[in-house]
C-alpha cells in the first residue's frame, strides 16, 4: 500500500486527516479515491494540488504511476512570476 | 516520449558559451515591435473609465451621452459580459476563479479599488475617446473602505464581499470576512521546540505593496471578424493563458481566438493575466473595427496588480551553539480586491532553507480595497524572507556566530524534510553559502557608518506544459517554433543553443521564433523560472525526436539497417564503418532529398515538464548610511546563486543582477502611498521611485552549478531567486552600519532617520 | 478638430505630418510618422524611454508638443545605424548582453550616444549620472554601463 500524506494546509479539507494508506495505480486514481472519501477536498484536487512521489514533485500529471511502496505527499501547486 | 530526461554529464561545445542573441539586432535598432507598436487600418482607440473611489456600490451607469459623441463607435459595461459562477476553472493549468476574473476586468455590483474599470469605449482617436469618457455618468454609493491588512482582518472591518467566508477553517465561520483563506503548514512539536531553545527572538514586520515596474505599459490590439473569430496582439507572458481567459470571459471557443504575442517590455509576473484584452475584443465585436488599447503609466499603477503588502510575525528559537530548535510565522497578505495572494507559496518558502524539526506557519489571504495583486518574481517570498532572514541575523549576532556559519549549521541539504511535505532533492544551498563566504567581498574592509549584510533565498522553480516544433528547412537550416515567451532575451538564445548542441551543428543554423496560439499546442506562462528548464527540456526532446527521424530517413535513403546509422558530428554517419559502411549525409543533403523520400522532417515535443529543481541564492551587500539624511547608499553588492547549469552565462548573470536591483528598490524606496480616501497618491515613476543607474554599483555575480538531475543539461532556472534576499540583506547591513533595525519596508530616508533618533522599533 | 501641418527633418529625411495641437512629439513620431522605435513608458518625462535628439539636444519627446518640432532636426533610434553597420554602442550592447526585454534600449542608446559626443572618456560615475534619467527594470544597469564604457573606448580608438 502506498503511504499518502497530506500537507497540513490541505488537512482541513479532509476532516483533519494527515496520513493514510491506499492501493492506487496512479495520481488520477489517488485523486478519485480521495475525492470520494473527503468531498471537501474535491475542489482542491481539481486544480490546486501538486503531488510529490518519492520526493519528486509532479504538477498536472494525472497518469504518473504510484507504486505500492511509494511515499506520496499532496501539497499546494506552485506558480511563479 | 518521456516528460523528463535525466542529467548527463558531457563535454559541451555551445552550451555555456556567450553567443549573440538571435533577436538582438532588432532590439538595438528600434525595429522590434512591442505591444503598442502594432496597428491595423481603420483601428479605433479604446479607453477605460475607472472608479475614483476605493469602495462603492454602482447604482447606475448612463453611457448615452458618450455614445452620442461623434466618433464614438462602441461602449461596453458590465451588461456586455456574462455573469461567471464562483468556479475554479483551468485557464490551461492555471486555475482561476472566473467570478473574480470578470469582476476585476469590469466591475459589476461594486467598485472595489481606486482604478477599478467601470466602462470602456472605442473611438476614432485618443482625444475623442478621452472626451467621451468624461461624458459617462456613473451613480455611486460610496462605502467605507479598508486598505490595511491588519485592519481588514478585524471582524468589524468594512466588508468587500458579502459572500466570502474564510476557507480552511472548520467549522465554516458564521459570518463573512475579508479573510478569504487561512492555511497552516508545519511539522513537529512547536512548544517542545521553543522549550529547548536558549534564545528566542520574536519580531513583527510590515511591508507595502510594490509594483513589478515593467517599463512597457500593457498594450493590445484586437480585431474581431464577423465570422466570430478574433485576432489579438498583446504583450503577454503567456499567450495561451490569455487566450483561455479571454475565451472564458467572452464565452468564445478557444480555437476561435488567435493570440500573437508581441515582444514584451518586461513582465516579472505582472503580465500573467488579462486586463484590457477581453475589453478590446468585446469593443471590436461591437464596433466591427480593430480596437487598440494602451494603458497609461497611471493606469498601470492604479489598476494592474502589485505584489501584496503584508504583516508578518516571525519567532525563532535556537540553542547557544546556534542550532534552530523551533520556528514560527504568521503571514498576513493583502490580496487586493479579490482573493488570491501568493500567501501559500510564501508560507511554504519561509523556513525551507533550514533543517528545523519544529515549524508552524499560518497564512491569511485578506481582501482589501486595493487592486488585485499579481505575481511578482518569486511571489510572496521576498516579503516573508525579509522577516525570517532578519531574525536569523539577530540570532546569529546575539550568539556571536558569523551569519554564514549560522546558516551553514542549519542548512537544508538533500534529504531534508520540508515542513510542507516532501523531502528536498539534490540542492546547492551549502555550496552557495560556501561560495559566498569564500568571496573577497565577504572579508573586505569597511569604513565608518558602513555595514555588511547577508541573506539567503530559496524558490521552488516549476516546469509545466510546453510545446515546440523543430522543422528542417529545404536548405538544411532549422526553424525552432517555440511557445515560450522570451521576456528577457535569454530563452530564444539558450533554447537554440541546446538544440544546436544536441544536433552537433552550428548555432547559426537554428532560427528560433515564438509561434502564436494557432501554431502550437498549449504553453504555460513564462514565469516560475521555467523557460530555460521546461522549454529547454522540450527543445532537447524535439531534437532527439528529429534525430530519430533523420536516422530512419537516412537508413532508407542509403538502404542500410537503422542500427547502422548514428548521428555524430552534426550528420548521419556509419555507427561502425567496419560493419556497415555508407556515405555520410549532412542536414543539408538530407533536406534536399526529403521531399522525394517521404516528405519534410520535423521533431516535436508536447510535454508537461516535471522535475524542476529548486534554486538557492546568497547575497552580500555593503551599505553606507548618512546619519543626517537617512539615505542608504549601496556600496557593493554580490549575488551568489545555484542555477543548476548556466546555458548562456551572460543572461544568467543578467537575471541575477536584474532581480537584485528590483530587490534593492523594494528595500529602499518603493511603496504604494495611499491617502485617507483610499486613493493612490503616487501612480507614476516620479514618486514611485525605482532604482536608477546612479543608485547602484556594479553587481558581482557568482554562478554556482549543482546540476538538476531531472534536466539533460542540469538546468534549474534562475529568474526568481535573486529578488528574494535583498530586503533582508540590506536591513541586516543597515543594522551593522549604524545599529538600528528596520522592521518596516521601505527603508526610505524618513524611516531610517526615525529609527536613528529613537529606540529601535519592534 | 482641425489638425496642424508640421514640417521637420527626421533622421536626415524631410518629413511632414498632421497633428492635433495637444499631441506630443512622441505620439506624432509613433502614430503620424510611423517610427515606433521610440517608446512611451510613462508619458510624464520620468523614464526616458522616449529619448530623442532635437537639434542636437537630448529631449524627452513626451514632454514636447509635436507642433514644436516645426523646422527642427530630430534623431531617433531608427537613424542610429548606417544601413547594416551598427553604431559601436549598438554592437557593444549586443556583445555585453546589455539588454534583456529591450524596451528601454532605444532611449538608453540615444542618451548614451549623446553623452559620448560631449564626453568621449566618461568615468563610470559620469555614465551612471548621465543615464539616471533612463529607467531600466531588467538589467540592474551593470552590463549597460560596461557596454557604454567599452563603446567609448572603441570610439576613442583606445
Amino acid at each position: 500500500m502506498a503511504r499518502i500524506a497530506l500537507s497540513s494546509s490541505l488537512a482541513p479539507y479532509a476532516d483533519g486527516v494527515r496520513e493514510l494508506e491506499l492501493e492506487v495505480a496512479n495520481v488520477r486514481q489517488l485523486f478519485e479515491v480521495l475525492g470520494e472519501r473527503y468531498p471537501g477536498l474535491q475542489a482542491q484536487l481539481e486544480g490546486e494540488v501538486a503531488v510529490a512521489i518519492d520526493n519528486e514533485i509532479y504538477q498536472d500529471a494525472l497518469l504518473q504511476p504510484i507504486r505500492s511502496d511509494s511515499e506520496v505527499v499532496l501539497i499546494s501547486k506552485i506558480a511563479g512570476g | 516520449m518521456s516528460d523528463t530526461l535525466k542529467y548527463e554529464e558531457k563535454k559541451l561545445k555551445i552550451v555555456g558559451t556567450r553567443p549573440l542573441r538571435p533577436d538582438g539586432v532588432d532590439k538595438v535598432t528600434g525595429r522590434a515591435r512591442y505591444g503598442a507598436d502594432y496597428n491595423l487600418a481603420g483601428q479605433l482607440i479604446g479607453k477605460v473609465l475607472r472608479s475614483p473611489y476605493a469602495h462603492a456600490r454602482i447604482k447606475a451607469i448612463d453611457v448615452s451621452a458618450a455614445l452620442a459623441l461623434p466618433g464614438v463607435k462602441a461602449v461596453v459595461t458590465r451588461d456586455d459580459f456574462p455573469e461567471m459562477p464562483n468556479e475554479y476553472a483551468s485557464a490551461g493549468e492555471l486555475t482561476v476563479n472566473y467570478r473574480a476574473v470578470t469582476r476585476n476586468m469590469m466591475a459589476r455590483e461594486k467598485v472595489l479599488y481606486d482604478g477599478h474599470p467601470v466602462a470602456a469605449l472605442a473611438a476614432v482617436s485618443e482625444s475623442v475617446a478621452r472626451a467621451a469618457l468624461a461624458l459617462i455618468k456613473v451613480d455611486y454609493e460610496v462605502l467605507p473602505h479598508v486598505i490595511d491588512v491588519v485592519e481588514a482582518m478585524r471582524p468589524d472591518a468594512p466588508l468587500l464581499h458579502e459572500d466570502q467566508y474564510t476557507e480552511g477553517v472548520k467549522p465554516k465561520p458564521a459570518r463573512p470576512s475579508n479573510i478569504a483563506k487561512r492555511l497552516e503548514y508545519g511539522h513537529g512539536d512547536l512548544a517542545a521546540g521553543f522549550a529547548k531553545a536558549d534564545v528566542i527572538i520574536e519580531r513583527e514586520f510590515n511591508t507595502k505593496p510594490v509594483h513589478q515596474g515593467y517599463i512597457e505599459p500593457q498594450a493590445c490590439l484586437a480585431s474581431y471578424s464577423a465570422d466570430g473569430q478574433a485576432e489579438l496582439w498583446t504583450c503577454t507572458q503567456g499567450h495561451f493563458v490569455f487566450r483561455a481567459q479571454c475565451a472564458k470571459v467572452l464565452q468564445m471557443d478557444v480555437s476561435k481566438i488567435r493570440v500573437t504575442p508581441t515582444e514584451i517590455g518586461g513582465g516579472f509576473g505582472g503580465k500573467n493575466n488579462v486586463y484590457n484584452e477581453p475589453l478590446a475584443i468585446a469593443l471590436s465585436r461591437k464596433s466591427n473595427r480593430p480596437v487598440k488599447m494602451v494603458m497609461t503609466r497611471e493606469e498601470v499603477f492604479r489598476a494592474t496588480g502589485p505584489t501584496p503588502g503584508a504583516n508578518v510575525k516571525v519567532k525563532i528559537g535556537c540553542t547557544l551553539d546556534g542550532r534552530i530548535t523551533a520556528a514560527q510565522a504568521e503571514v498576513n497578505f493583502q490580496a487586493g480586491a479579490f482573493p488570491g495572494s501568493p500567501v501559500n507559496q510564501a508560507s511554504m518558502c519561509a523556513f525551507t532553507r533550514y533543517d528545523i524539526a519544529n515549524v508552524r506557519v499560518v497564512g491569511h489571504d485578506v481582501t482589501v480595497n486595493r487592486p488585485k495583486v499579481a505575481a511578482y518574481r518569486a511571489p510572496g517570498a521576498p516579503i516573508v524572507v525579509f522577516g525570517v532572514e532578519s531574525v536569523i541575523d539577530e540570532l546569529s549576532k546575539k550568539l556571536g556566530i558569523d551569519p554564514i556559519e549560522f546558516r551553514l549549521k542549519n542548512a537544508a541539504k538533500e534529504g531534508t524534510q520540508t515542513y510542507y511535505g516532501p523531502k528536498l532533492g539534490p540542492i546547492g544551498y551549502v555550496q552557495t553559502l560556501e561560495a559566498a563566504r569564500a568571496h573577497p567581498h565577504y572579508s573586505a574592509p569597511l569604513g565608518p557608518n558602513q555595514g555588511r549584510g547577508v541573506a539567503t533565498g530559496f524558490w521552488f522553480n516549476i516546469g509545466n506544459e510546453t510545446t515546440c516544433s523543430l522543422n528542417l528547412q529545404p536548405d538544411g537550416t532549422l526553424t525552432l517554433n517555440l511557445g515560450t515567451i522570451d521576456v528577457a532575451g535569454g530563452s530564444r538564445a539558450s533554447l537554440s543553443m541546446m538544440v544546436a548542441e544536441e544536433l552537433g551543428i552550428e548555432l547559426e543554423r537554428v532560427r528560433p521564433i515564438i509561434g502564436d496560439t494557432s501554431t502550437l499546442g498549449f504553453n504555460f506562462v513564462t514565469a516560475g523560472s521555467r523557460s530555460t528548464f521546461a522549454s529547454g527540456m522540450a527543445g532537447v526532446i524535439a531534437s532527439r525526436d528529429m534525430i530519430e527521424k533523420l536516422r530512419a530517413r537516412v537508413a532508407k535513403i542509403r538502404e542500410v539497417p537503422l542500427a547502422a546509422v548514428a548521428w555524430k558530428n552534426g550528420r548521419a554517419e556509419p555507427a561502425d564503418a567496419r560493419v556497415v559502411k555508407f556515405e555520410p549525409m549532412s542536414l543539408a543533403e538530407i533536406a534536399a532529398m526529403a521531399g522525394r523520400t517521404g516528405g519534410p522532417i520535423a521533431g516535436h515535443a508536447e510535454i508537461n515538464a516535471q522535475g524542476a529543481g529548486p534554486g538557492f541564492g546568497a547575497h552580500i551587500v555593503d551599505v553606507e548610511v548618512d546619519r543626517q539624511t537617512g539615505a542608504v547608499k549601496i556600496l557593493r553588492y554580490t549575488v551568489v546563486q545555484d542555477v543548476g547549469k548556466a546555458i548562456h552565462p551572460a543572461y544568467v548573470e543578467g537575471q541575477m543582477q536584474g532581480g537584485a536591483a528590483q530587490g534593492i528598490g523594494w528595500a529602499l524606496n518603493e511603496e504604494y502611498v495611499y491617502g485617507a480616501d483610499g486613493v493612490l497618491q503616487n501612480p507614476g515613476f516620479l514618486d514611485y521611485r525605482v532604482p536608477v543607474a546612479s543608485d547602484l554599483p556594479m553587481i558581482d555575480t557568482v554562478i554556482v552549478e549543482v546540476p538538476n538531475p531531472n534536466h539533460p543539461y542540469g538546468v534549474r532556472g534562475c529568474g526568481e531567486v535573486p529578488i528574494i534576499s535583498p530586503m533582508a540583506a540590506i536591513a541586516n547591513a543597515i543594522d551593522n552600519a549604524v545599529g538600528v533595525r528596520l522592521y518596516q519596508q521601505p527603508f526610505s530616508p524618513p524611516r531610517v532617520l526615525e529609527a536613528l533618533s529613537g529606540p529601535a522599533k519592534r | 478638430m482641425s489638425r496642424n501641418h508640421v514640417n521637420a527633418t527626421v533622421n536626415g529625411d524631410s518629413v511632414e505630418f498632421l497633428c492635433e495641437t495637444g499631441q506630443t512629439l512622441l505620439e506624432a513620431l509613433r502614430d503620424e510618422v510611423g517610427l515606433t522605435g521610440t517608446k512611451e513608458g510613462c508619458g510624464t518625462g520620468d523614464c526616458g524611454a522616449c529619448s530623442v535628439m532635437v537639434d542636437g539636444r537630448l529631449v524627452c519627446s513626451c514632454l514636447m508638443l509635436a507642433v514644436e518640432a516645426e523646422g527642427k532636426s530630430i534623431e531617433t533610434i531608427e537613424g542610429m545605424a548606417k544601413g547594416e553597420a551598427l553604431h559601436p554602442l549598438q554592437r557593444k550592447f549586443l556583445e555585453h548582453a546589455a539588454l534583456q526585454c529591450g524596451i528601454c534600449t532605444p532611449g538608453i542608446l540615444i542618451a548614451a550616444r549623446s553623452l559620448l559626443e560631449r564626453n568621449p572618456d566618461p568615468s563610470e560615475a559620469e555614465v551612471r549620472y548621465w543615464l539616471a534619467g533612463n529607467l531600466c527594470r531588467c538589467t540592474g544597469y551593470h552590463k549597460i554601463v560596461d557596454a557604454v564604457l567599452d563603446a567609448a573606448r572603441e570610439l576613442r580608438g583606445a
